[in-house]
Order: structure tokens, then sequence, then C-alpha cells
């Protein structure tokens, strides 16, 4: 993946809770076999009423997502992440995230920064005030800025995700490198395999 | 040595190395594989240059997006047609084993893997599936998986995992009659909450846990991601034991003894300590159906839709009146006076024998109301063939239900099954979110007796109301 340090850009306020991975991305969008093309379905049940925030044309363009509490929750699709990617997202701002959403934004470059609740209602406060206002997420130094009027929050992120965000790194590359380690593990594991249970066409023997 | 908890001892038998300030990587024992979640891993494969590791560990199936018409009938939609054989052409090409749509062991992903017996105690277990976490009820650490991980999976076999929290939740004595394991499970999730479990593997505890059976215990772990758990597990017990004995993927004889005698091990240690507890008093709870759009929105059946007037937290208000109006609901509505225009019993929550059974028992000579449709998909091939030889399927049918080929179905609208707009659906499924079951589609989760008896009343009712 392409590495992340700064996320510089306008925001746009999802004022929901509990936005799960199916109002994300809808399973109607999940036939497809390819990991493009999926910006379309974002948020494919509300993107057709004229009043949904994405729709405002004040908010055409932004790059970061401002959302409520228990953003991603349900489904492990990582079309969500894919989706979200595509419409142009590189940031999620939200109280609290769906642990598999949250691990598969990590895998792609996707910045998940958590703040408090009283912290997210003062960022959509500034964010709708004046919706041009630029918004920096520094995954360098865990913060998040509003630079025009001063306001600034630091987050966490665990130390892996900020290097493998910093670096672009690719997972199974690093956990290849620990083949030794994986080899010497199954030498001892005592887990059954499938080995013997099934005959080629699938049936048990 | 320390005490330790079920779930502790899985991941300590799984680390294959811990790096200072690395996650842990952690070995897969089995993963499972479908339509949905895998054609982009197996792209990033072949893009990298990169094989399946462990063909004897991965196990495919066709479940989420296939049909429940005969196999006589062609897939109409060509996306639909390309997924499922864009999946065998990858198992094919990577030697894994899979059960194509038709197949004698093809079926929904969770349900194939305990009836074969694959999933076994102490096991760690992935599949591109948030419900993977059903496989808990065995005892063994099972979680869901994003398509990036899946490719990581198939490449080495392994995840760098960071350790969760633990969390027990104890559910003390027993539950009253008619009280499912399903209402256990809606109970659980409407504590907690659809975040309460964030962070957590849960262990389900207590004597209303250790009273269900295996499949009752697969329905209360299936739902551990609706309170946002990852994994939910259940100690092993000879109730476990007996489960698994004669299963195909379990060895026979004094062979089986002996993994019985190891799978023993795999309980919390008496004085483990986790790091959040929940108590449910099990006495307390009765037959529950959601209301909103998500599984936490839970009333019991004999209750009233909520007032979103009366609360207090701003928040949680305009959740309530934004989720009635998408429900189409009143506030102070008895449940039992709303009607439904469709019931879907099958899902990796409830599509097991068990579940068949007990919902053709309430059935059973009455007739599903007039307006109705009344689905039946059974889990997998084998359970739909167990049923038609306890004729659980004419039971079905001469009620007014149709009786379908297995797979996910309307659980989440990807094959043809799907809701209208406006549609209300009792659904033995796991999740209530905003078109799940088809676009502007309304959906009640509920168990299968209350499914059944609502198919026949056409409104929410309990298998009581039945006896005339």
């Amino acid at each position: 993946m392409k590495p992340v340090s700064i996320v510089e850009g306008r925001c746009v306020p999802l004022d929901r809770s509990d936005v799960d991975t199916d109002q994300i991305i809808p399973s109607d969008w999940l036939k497809r076999v390819e990991r493009t093309g999926f910006g379309r379905g974002l948020f494919g049940e509300w993107r057709d009423d004229p009043d949904f925030v994405l729709n405002h044309q004040e908010y055409a363009g932004a790059t970061i997502l401002i959302a409520g509490p228990r953003f991603g929750t349900g489904s492990s699709r990582e079309h969500a992440v894919w989706a979200l990617m595509d419409y142009g997202f590189e940031a999620i701002i939200a109280p609290s995230f769906g642990d598999i959403f949250k691990n598969n934004s990590s895998k792609q470059g996707l910045v998940t920064v958590v703040l408090d609740a009283r912290d997210v209602d003062e960022l959509n406060h500034l964010i709708k005030e004046e919706p041009a206002r630029l918004v920096i997420v520094d995954v360098e130094h865990l913060r998040v800025e509003v630079p025009e009027v001063g306001w600034q929050r630091q987050f966490a992120l665990d130390p892996m995700t900020r290097q493998r965000l910093l670096n672009g790194w690719d997972d199974i590359g690093i956990t290849m490198r620990r083949e030794d380690a994986i080899t010497h593990y199954e030498s001892s594991s005592l887990a059954p395999t499938l080995e013997g249970i099934f005959d080629d066409a699938g049936h048990v023997r | 040595m320390t005490a330790r908890t079920l779930f502790e001892k899985i991941w300590d038998e799984h680390v294959v190395a811990s790096p200072e300030g690395e996650a842990t990587l952690l070995y897969i024992d089995l993963h499972l594989v479908h339509e949905v979640t895998s054609p982009q891993a197996f792209d990033g494969l072949r893009l990298n240059g990169r094989t399946v590791r462990r063909p004897d560990r991965t196990l495919a199936t066709a479940d989420h997006n296939v049909p429940t018409d005969p196999m006589s009938v062609p897939i109409k939609d060509p996306i639909s047609r390309r997924q499922l054989e864009v999946l065998e052409e990858n198992c094919a090409q990577f030697g894994i084993t899979l059960f194509p749509r038709g197949h004698e062991n093809q079926g929904i992903v969770h349900v194939i893997g305990p009836e074969l017996g694959v999933t076994q105690p102490g096991m760690t277990i992935v599949c591109g599936d948030s419900h993977t976490s059903t496989h808990g009820a065995f005892g063994s650490l099972a979680f869901g998986i994003g398509t990036s991980e899946v490719e990581h999976v198939l490449a080495t076999q392994t995840l760098p995992q960071q350790m969760a929290k633990s969390m027990s939740v104890t559910v003390e004595g027993e539950v009253p009659v008619g009280v499912s394991a399903k209402d256990i499970a809606l109970a659980i999730v409407g504590r907690l909450g659809t975040g309460g479990g964030t962070g957590h593997v849960i262990e389900y505890r207590g004597e209303a846990i250790r009273n269900l059976s295996m499949e009752g215990r697969m329905t209360v772990c299936n739902m551990s991601i609706e309170a946002g758990a990852r994994a939910g597990l259940v100690a092993v017990d000879e109730t476990t034991i007996e489960y698994l004995r004669g299963r195909p993927g379990v060895p026979s004889g004094e062979e089986f003894e002996g993994a019985a005698q190891r799978w023993r091990s795999f309980t919390s240690d008496p004085d483990a300590v986790f790091d959040a507890a929940v108590t449910i008093d099990a006495a307390s709870l009765t037959p529950f159906v959601t209301w909103g759009t998500n599984p936490a929105q839970v009333v019991a059946l004999d209750g009233t839709i909520p007032d979103f007037d009366l609360m207090s937290d701003p928040d949680q208000r305009e959740a309530t009146e934004r989720a009635l109006a998408y429900m189409g609901l009143e506030s102070g509505t008895p449940v039992r006076d709303i009607s439904v225009d469709v019931v879907f019993i099958g899902s990796c929550t409830n599509s097991r024998i068990e579940d068949l059974r007990a919902a053709a028992g309430v059935a059973g000579g009455h007739h599903v109301a007039p307006n109705v449709r009344a689905l039946v998909v059974p889990g997998s091939h084998r359970v739909k063939k167990q049923a038609e030889d306890e004729g659980l399927d004419q039971v079905f049918l001469q009620a007014g239900f149709e009786w379908r080929e297995p797979g996910c179905s309307m659980c989440l609208g990807m094959n043809p099954d799907t809701l209208s707009p406006g549609q209300r659906c009792a659904s033995t499924s796991n999740r209530n979110f905003e078109g799940r079951q088809g676009r502007g589609g309304r959906t009640h989760l509920v168990s299968p007796v209350v499914a059944a008896a609502t198919a026949i009343k056409g409104r929410f009712a309990t298998p009581d109301e039945l006896i005339a």
C-alpha cells in the first residue's frame, strides 16, 4: 500500500451513530470480483436522497469523513474500505470504530482516527460553521488540526499501525520473512488438517 | 502456573512469534473461504507470485450469493454467476477443496464446518466473514477477517494480531419455557449494545449456556459480533465431545478418545481473571424481537415499541427516531399488533436441524397467514437431507412455507431472495440493518419458533398463541 503520513483536506460531517458496513456498501455490490469501482456504491441506501450530506455541494471533494460512534460495525467486508477510498476518503474521524473495519482500514492505508465524542462534536461544529475549513490529520505526530482556528487534538494509534501507514508496508512480505518460525511451529502443531477427509471431488471418503 | 482463560490458552498455543514492539504472529489452523471475500485475495496472490501455503488447512464453499432455487434453474444474474465461477477457478488453481453450488457438502460456511467435524476444540479458525465467531461454540478461537487478511492467511497460514481483552458473559440459572438460544443471544446483544464487546473476546458461561445443545451454543456465539466482539467462545464439555463423535472430520475409536481427552483441557481455569464480566439472570429472559435498525434494539415480544420522547440522551433519541421512521413503526405499539409480509427461517444463526425441527413443531397442522410469504432455507445440503429424512419438508410445505435450497439467502439479500421496499420481515438471521434484506426492507430478528408462529398468525406471535 501507499505510505500515508499526512491527510490534508476538507471534511464531511456524517452525523449518525452505528453506521454499519452494510450502510457503507450494500451487499448487492459484493458480487463483484474486482477491487476497484466501489465508490459509486458508497452509502448506497442514502445516496439518492438530495438531503444526504454527501450530496451537499459545499462538501464535494472532501477527503476526511467525520462519523458518529461505532462506525463500521457489522460485516467484515473490506469492500467498505475500498468504497470509502474509491470515493476519495483518506481518513475517517469518529469516537469509535468496529474492530474488523478498523483493521481492514489499516491494511489499505485508510487512516482511522479515534477522538473523544466531545472533540468530534467540536470538529463537526467547526466544519458545519465553515465547510471549506482545511483539516490536517498528521499520522507522524498523531495530531488532528484545524489550522485556521488553531484547534488541535492528539490521537492514539497502536505503534504497529502507525509504522505500517507511515512506511506503506506490505504485511505479507513482513510475515514471509518469518518463514523459519512458521515452519518450526508447523512441525510441532497438534491441530488436525483436512488431509484424507475428502476425495478430489469433495466427497467424504 | 498462572490461571488462564480459555482464550489465553488457545492464544498461547498458536503463537508463532512475538517480536518486541510488533504484533504477535498467530498460527491459523483452519481457513474457511467463500465466494464473496476471496476473489480479490486470490488476485493478490497471483499479482505477487505467491501461492496458498496450506491447501490442507483451507476449505471453500459457495454460500453468500447462491440462489435457493433448484439446481435446474440457472443463475440469472451474470455477476453472481461469474463470482461463483471465479471461486471454482481459484480453488482449482490453488488446490483447495471446494463445495460448489449443489454439492452434497455445500452450505453456509458456518454450518458446514461444525457438521463436517472440521471445526474442533482448541483450534484457531478464520474466515472472511464476521459470523466466524459461530465456531467458538466448540471452544475454538474463531473470528472474521477482511480480504487483505484472507490473502495473508492464504499466503502464510498466519495473522499478525494484537491480543484482545477477555470478557465473561455469564447467563445464570435456567431459562423459562419458550425461551430459545436466539433469545439469549438477543438479550446479550441488547445488554452489551453494538459496541459493548469491541476489543474483547467473549466467553459465554453459566448454567443456561451449559444447558444449551451445540447448535444453541453456535447461535449464541454467532451473534458475538453484533455486540462488537470479534470472537465468542464456550468451554468444551461432554456436549461438545458427543456432538463431534462420528463426524467425518474427527478420528474414530481410540484416537477419538485421545483427541477428546486433549479437548477437555480447553476450559478456563477456575480462578482465571477476565478483563470484564457481565452477568445475566436467565429467569428474566423471554422471547425477544428487534424493533430497530441495529441488533441491540431489542424488546420483549410482550412489550411495546419504545418511545423516543422519553429518552434523555439526545443521540439515543435521534437514533431511535431515525430507526422508527425507517421501520415504519409508532412508539407505544404492542409488538404483537405488528403484522409482517415475509418470514425467513435460515442463516448461519438459525438454519440447523434443531432450528428446523423447532419451527416445524410449531408450524405443523397450521397454515401460513394469507398475504405472508414464508421461506425455509436450510443451512446446508446435509441439514436439508436430514430434514427431508425426518419429513420436516412436508410439514413446512403443507403449512404453506417454501422449502428452498441451502445458502445465506435472505439474511443479506445477495441472491434473488430479497425484500421489496417497505416489506416487513420476521427473520431468524442476525442483522436488522437498513436495507440488509433488500433495499427499503424492514427486518425484525426473532427465534425460529417465534418466526414460525408469526408466519401462521401474520403478526408477531409466540407458539403458545397457536394452542387453541
